[in-house]
């Protein structure tokens, strides 16, 4: 009988994580992430899913304090409508921008 | 292989060259959308422009509609049309005609209530059409650049992927045609509203600013007033389902398909514009109706980007379709031109810019886009109601 290495969840791969400038808070990952997968950027730096995070979705690279602006392309997208942790999910659940 | 930005095109009597030679049959007003359908129907050479309106409403909106139905006629795409109208309704085919004198193009009329019925009004207008295709086949073709194109610029059905692949690719083509003296119009002006940032970074002189701020928040007035402080469906479901929170968020994606090129004007709906280079039109961010009022103004064709998919094209202009992701390119294999989603997998966003650029050529020079194989042609124009 032959033995498979067993898959370990926590020793997770790397899903690439999408910043376009410098200044952002947030990374659009290339894949689906499950918690505790690492999202990694293309300079290297890496950041813990906190959670679940769809393909195509935001994940915030620092902590956000509730009031604070979410940061993609360099400019603001909206403003945290919660406090945020680092390797959360961001979407509409706590991200709003007043039209 | 851009200095080669060479190909043979039509040209029309107000000096602008088209990169197709279609014999329209175009409905003045709803009422004649059955006859056009006939008429295509025993003669699939044409294009048929059927739509809903040309009666019925104020002014302002009349007006609209009679400035973009003649400026399709008038596109350079467009060699010959036959106009189809009712005969009791405001924007009728006489009237329709009448604008379009100036242009030098061969426009023939029917009416249907004076040709005697439905039936009488398709024969007619079946041999008026097999005329003008029988002169339009006789035109030479003419030697044109990149300087004699107008491009639209639209995406429809956008993800979080599209202002990361297809739109900035699309961003580095429109670079690359307005360092060869081309014209690209960005349009969309509801995907502007949080973008005004780097839009006015763009502007070539603080009179196109204060235009271009003006525009933007006026539709972002509208926006508040009809839809509310969150303005939820100033995005579409799937938008938000791909990621896509804020309008800002779209908007500051789409924007990249303008490229780095300073924005050199700004111009109303289907408004000719004056200057070549990278202009903005005043558009809704529907995509059918933006794409009406770029072709009104005379684009050739147009540069769709999209991330969730859509078989859209637009009567008489090659609407050219980019993937923002290549999941898209797989599932929709028969709608979609060119996958931008390989910038995803290491290609660069220079690398797709010049793959965009080499396919509008091969447009230009009579290649048919999936759309147009398909025959797809919707037509819709916006309405001073407000549209989003």
């Amino acid at each position: 009988m032959t033995c498979r290495m067993r898959a370990d969840r926590t020793s997770s791969m790397a899903v690439l994580g999408i910043r376009v400038h410098p200044r952002d808070n947030v990374a659009v990952v290339a894949g689906d992430v499950q918690a505790g997968d690492v999202v990694r950027l293309a300079d290297g730096a890496e950041v813990r899913a906190a959670e679940a995070i769809p393909r195509g979705s935001k994940v915030a690279l620092g902590p956000i304090a509730c009031g604070e602006a979410v940061i993609r392309y360099g400019e603001e997208i909206g403003k945290a409508t919660e406090d945020i942790a680092a390797g959360e999910y961001v979407h509409r659940h706590n991200l709003a921008r007043e039209i | 292989m851009s200095e080669d930005f060479v190909f043979e095109g039509w040209r029309r009597p107000d000096g602008r060259i088209g990169i197709r030679n279609h014999c329209l049959v175009l409905a003045t007003v709803a009422c004649a959308t059955g006859v056009v359908r006939e008429v295509w129907r025993r003669l699939p050479e044409v294009v048929a422009v059927e739509h809903a309106y040309g009666c019925g409403r104020g002014g302002p909106d009349l007006g609209l509609q009679v400035k973009t139905l003649a400026g399709l006629v008038q596109n350079p795409n467009v060699g010959a049309a036959v106009l189809v109208g009712l005969g009791c309704e405001v924007v009728s085919a006489a009237l329709l005609k009448g604008a379009l004198a100036s242009s030098g193009k061969r426009v023939e009329t029917v009416v249907i209530q004076e040709a005697g019925g439905s039936r009488k009004a398709a024969d007619q207008a079946e041999a008026l059409a097999r005329r003008l295709l029988g002169e339009l086949e006789e035109l030479p073709r003419q030697r044109a650049t990149a300087a004699d194109l107008t491009v639209g610029l639209e995406c429809g059905g956008s993800d979080t992927f599209s202002g990361l692949t297809a739109n900035p690719a699309v961003g580095k083509a429109t670079d690359r045609l307005v360092e060869l003296g081309g014209t690209a119009i960005l349009a969309e002006t509801t995907e502007m509203i949080g973008a005004l940032g780097p839009l006015l970074k763009s502007a070539e002189s603080e009179e196109v600013a204060a235009k271009l701020k003006a525009k933007v928040e006026r539709q972002e007035a509208r926006a508040r007033e009809t839809l509310g402080p969150l303005a939820d469906a100033v995005m579409a479901p799937g938008n938000v389902e791909s990621g896509l929170t804020t309008i800002a968020e779209k908007s500051l994606g789409c924007i990249t398909k303008g490229g780095s090129s300073p924005i050199r004007e700004v111009v109303d709906y289907a408004d000719r514009p004056g200057r070549k280079g990278l202009v903005v039109m005043d558009t809704p961010g529907y995509d059918v109706e933006s794409m009406a009022g770029m072709a009104a103004a005379g684009a050739q064709a147009v540069l769709f980007t999209t991330g969730r998919g859509t078989p859209v094209g637009f009567p008489a202009v090659p609407v050219i379709k980019i993937s923002s992701n290549s999941e898209l390119f797989e599932a929709m294999p028969d709608d979609i031109d060119l996958d931008a989603g390989t910038i995803l997998a290491g290609k660069s966003i220079d690398q797709v810019g010049e793959q965009i650029l080499d396919l509008l050529l091969r447009v230009a020079r009579s290649e048919k886009t999936r759309a147009e194989i398909n025959g797809q042609a919707v037509f819709a124009i916006a309405q001073e109601g407000p549209a989003f």
